[in-house]
């Protein structure tokens, strides 16, 4: 199938909670990422799709390293063959692994951002890659010496866009990169990964737009709760509810607008109070009393991934 | 844009400022002048006691002769106007025009005030960095509170102790006044001058130096949890990089602000801290003025005191101006910020 | 894995509720304990007693004797109580000035708004201690000039919060709603508004107690204010610096160290009193 070769990052069973304390030291676990399990290749554009909510953006920070002290993780995370533990994390991060954030309040407000885009790092010719990136991302020469409040809000996101690609990492974390855009302007965003995929480069894309979505990504993982209920190519979810493997993802191309738009019934469980185990239990309809004994393991079906009891 | 468009908008700010200082300036001319006439004190009373036996006739001759019987609205007029040819009068205490005693005390004050002005600033923030990067830790608990306890000392008390430590106690500096007894102006050397200035500035330094460094860590706080240093950290910038590259650049500002908008506190601190330290500099004889009736002194120092602090408003709003691109660079036309 | 896993640190100590609860009672009891003293010590009590005049501090005088006899630690309490009398009655008709002044702008035209904040400009550019030493001097010195003097400078920041909560809540739905019922003006301002800001009103108070305290001892120290032979602590300090060079050092140390010890108390009270009512503006 694909080759090992190109798989770059691995994350299997990744949980991650927030001790929090209540009332004097009576303390609480707040899971919000519970058994995660995905992985990224070379060359291709992983879209991690759920609704808002349902704790993606910390995905990324918990690839990145960038979770609060009162985070707790477990799980397995591997980059390039190698365990990815903080010290790792440290060095990788903004040289091998790249964010591209959400909006334009990452940038610092009171500084020029070719600056910003070029980072820490200073020399000629990162001087000279970031203009090469700017002009090819279409961004004025003049730009770089703008203030981030002076931008419009396209050129921002080609700013951020840029400080990864002058950063020359091979996996790129593109976290909700296209709200708030007009349709074309999302359109072109995508294009940029896409562009970044076929230069050889892994990209996640963290989404809550499936329909978007469907238009570059190689892979699919459906997201919902905390946790990844599927992985499948795409190709799979462009074919229909018969070739996807999870009632949640069926249900999520039921509600896509050319599929009949068809919400889904229920409410994502809060973090505070997780259904015992199938997540997607108690907005399942083909619930039987085996779903709730433990949480349904990842399997292999029909080429994908997925965590369901009944799914074959 | 253009540079000159940037004149033209700090222009236009500064503008509006001019004119609300120069009303508030007038007005405190208004404020100062109708205090000291409510003053039950008999000024001419005051004046004989320094010269010595003065007959009735005398003393009605000084009261006319000073306007004393006119109306005080004539008189205030009389004054304002004297005031705007620059003629503040003559001081009763000193026997020499206010304006004399200002230009010599000034400077002997603005030394003071301004080593005190850098040391609290430098001392400040950067214990507010320190305790902003430490946050919660235990160096961040006991700076705190260190800093907390120092913004309810007295600056009085604080010179007092300071003089008994440093002066009585270890003998490192003198006792008071702003150059060895017996030593012509002239010949006062640098060293000297600064060896009495020290002593005095420290103690100046300490009233304000706390709430620079509270506030700093504060605006630390608040950088080091915002969106953009969180993709700084994303992109491999260890902590001291974060700082030079965004946690000082973010924070300086408002400290700055902070220090040229405390003008106010550092005249007061300084009346204080001359007192004690029996410093001849403005502040020194503002109390020696109010307690002796001088009220044209008095009054020549609170107009002069009053300059001073809009113009340290003034320059934290030029400053705001220059320094921050969000107010220095206008927006592109036509575009909005965020879509 | 082998990523780290941090312990956030529990929170240390009593909760905030109880601390400002003993906070608060230690202030009272402090305040109530000055206040007493400070009526019952008789005057004969600090008369001068020449047979034990410049006594180092010891345990019959923790404070020690000044150079006529007289003991230290009962011319500080008094001087406290004396503070604390000032204190209470010019932060008092600050914060009711602020109070008034706070709700004007916020209520009334916008001209008034503005004249309002104008003059707050003016009050602040005439620097504090300059302002009173002034206003001192128009009232002849003496108690009533120091006491105007500190009611007339300290309301400005408190005036301006006020006139912030007001605006907030007078743009709340219920106060429309009960505009709509035909409610006067003066009628919501009591019935709605008061309520609402007398919680501020109250930490407003508690923390300009303080610094009254510190300008009354800083006036009463440059020579305002109060008569010498009353022991205010402004005026203890103040004598005090004749005797330092001959090492009488007890004279300034202690009824300095007493005085900071007050004013911390209180400024301690009224933080905590504001993150009780505001634990969103309270940072850790
Ligand atoms: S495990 Fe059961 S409840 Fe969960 S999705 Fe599959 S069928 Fe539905």
């Amino acid at each position: 199938m694909i080759d090992p070769l190109s798989l770059l990052l691995d994350v299997q069973n990744l949980s991650v909670s927030f001790r929090r304390y209540q009332r004097g030291l009576a303390q609480t676990n707040l899971n919000v990422i519970s058994d995660l399990s995905l992985t990224a290749r070379a060359g291709e554009i992983l879209a991690v799709a759920g609704a808002s909510g349902s704790g993606k953006s910390l995905l990324a920070h918990a690839i990145l390293g960038l979770l609060p002290a009162n985070a707790m993780l477990s799980g397995v995370m591997r980059y390039d063959g190698q365990p990815l533990n903080a010290v790792r994390q440290k060095q990788l991060c903004g040289s091998e692994i790249a964010l591209i954030p959400q909006s334009v309040t990452y940038l610092d407000p009171l500084m020029r951002v070719g600056d910003q885009a070029r980072g820490a790092e200073k020399s000629a010719e990162r001087m000279e890659r970031q203009r090469e990136v700017f002009r090819r991302l279409e961004l004025p020469l003049p730009s770089e010496r703008l203030y981030p409040f002076q931008l419009s809000g396209g050129m921002a996101r080609r700013v951020l866009f840029s400080t990864a690609i002058i950063s020359d990492a091979r996996l790129i974390i593109a976290d909700e990169p296209t709200p708030g855009m007009h349709l074309s302007q999302a359109m072109e965003a995508l294009s940029i990964l896409r562009e970044l995929a076929d230069a050889g480069k892994a990209v996640i894309l963290i989404t809550h737009d499936v329909d978007l979505a469907l238009n570059v990504a190689d892979q699919i993982a459906v997201f919902y709760a905390g946790t990844t209920l599927e992985e499948t190519p795409a190709a799979d979810f462009a074919a229909g509810p018969d070739a996807l493997r999870h009632p949640y993802s069926r249900a999520l191309w039921r509600a896509l607008p050319q599929n009949g738009f068809e919400p889904i019934p229920g409410f994502q469980p809060y973090p505070e109070a997780l259904p015992d185990g199938c997540l997607f239990g108690p907005r399942c309809e083909l619930k039987t009393a085996a779903c709730e004994q433990e949480t349904p393991p990842m399997r292999t079906v029909r080429g994908g991934k997925v965590r369901c009891v009944h799914a074959a | 844009m253009t540079s000159l468009q940037t004149l033209r908008r700090l222009g236009g700010r500064s503008g509006k400022q001019l004119l609300r200082v120069a009303t508030l300036l007038l007005a405190t001319t208004v404020v100062a002048f109708a205090l000291v006439s409510l003053s039950p004190v008999d000024p001419v009373q005051q004046y004989v006691l320094g010269v010595g036996n003065v007959s009735m006739e005398q003393r009605a001759a000084i009261a006319d002769y000073w306007g004393l019987n006119d109306p005080p609205v004539q008189r205030y007029f009389l004054w304002l106007s004297a005031l705007l040819r620059g003629d503040m009068g003559t001081s009763l205490l000193y026997r020499q025009p206010v304006a004399v005693i200002i230009r010599e005390r000034f400077l002997n004050t603005l030394a003071l005030m301004m080593t005190s002005w850098l040391l609290s600033g430098l001392i400040g923030f950067t214990l507010g960095c320190v305790m902003g990067l430490r946050r919660g830790r235990w160096l961040d608990r006991v700076l705190r509170a260190l800093c907390l306890m120092l913004s309810s000392v007295p600056t009085f008390w604080l010179g007092l102790v300071f003089l008994l430590i440093f002066s009585v106690a270890l003998g490192w500096f003198p006792i008071g006044l702003s150059r060895p007894i017996g030593v012509a102006n002239a010949d006062v050397t640098f060293g000297q001058r600064l060896h009495h200035l020290a002593l005095p500035a420290l103690t100046l330094s300490f009233i304000s130096f706390a709430s620079v460094a509270l506030h700093t860590r504060q605006k630390l706080i608040d950088v080091l949890e915002s969106d953009y240093v969180l993709f700084a950290r994303a992109r491999g910038e260890n902590t001291w990089t974060i700082m030079k590259r965004h946690g000082f650049r973010n924070v300086i500002l408002p400290a700055l602000t902070l220090q040229f908008a405390s003008f106010s506190e550092l005249f007061g601190g300084s009346v204080l801290a001359e007192n004690v330290f029996s410093y001849p500099g403005l502040g020194a004889a503002v109390s020696a003025a109010g307690l002796n009736s001088d009220v044209p002194l008095l009054l020549g120092v609170t107009i002069f005191s009053t300059l001073f602090v809009f113009s340290g408003n003034l320059i934290a709003d030029i400053l705001y101006g220059v320094i921050d691109p969000r107010i220095r660079e206008e927006r592109p036309h036509g575009q909005s910020n965020r879509d | 894995m082998d990523s780290p896993i941090v312990i956030d640190r529990p929170r240390r100590g009593v909760n905030r509720r109880l601390q400002t609860m003993i906070t608060c009672i230690v202030l009272l009891m402090v305040a109530a304990g000055i206040l007493l003293s400070g009526e019952w010590i008789p005057s004969d009590a600090v008369t001068p007693d020449f047979s034990r005049k410049g006594l180092s501090p010891s345990l019959e005088y923790p404070f020690g004797t000044d150079w006529l006899g007289r003991d230290m630690l009962l011319r500080t309490l008094k001087g406290l109580a004396l503070s604390l009398k000032v204190g209470t009655i010019a932060s008092m008709v600050s914060a009711v000035l602020a109070t008034l002044i706070g709700a004007a702008a916020a209520t009334g035209s916008k001209w008034l708004d503005a004249a309002i904040n104008w003059l707050i400009d003016l009050v602040m550019g005439i620097p504090h201690l300059v302002l009173l030493i002034l206003i001192s001097f128009a009232c002849g010195r003496g108690l009533t000039g120091l006491v105007i003097g500190i009611a007339v400078t300290h309301w400005t920041s408190l005036a301006r919060l006020v006139r912030a909560e007001v605006l907030q809540i007078r743009s709340q739905p219920y106060i429309m709603v009960s505009r709509r019922l035909g409610h006067s003006t003066g009628w919501i301002l009591l019935r709605h508004i008061l309520p609402h800001i007398l919680p501020q009103f109250v930490v407003g108070l508690v923390l300009m107690f303080p610094h009254a305290i510190l300008h009354e001892a800083s006036l009463s120290f440059l020579g305002y204010g109060l008569p010498p032979d009353e022991p205010a602590i402004g005026i203890i300090l103040s004598e005090s610096m004749r005797y330092l060079t001959g090492g009488m050092w007890w004279l300034a140390f202690f009824p300095g160290l007493a005085l900071v010890l007050l004013v911390l108390l209180f400024d301690r009270l009224g933080e905590n009193l504001r993150m009780l009512l505001d634990p969103a503006s309270a940072h850790e």
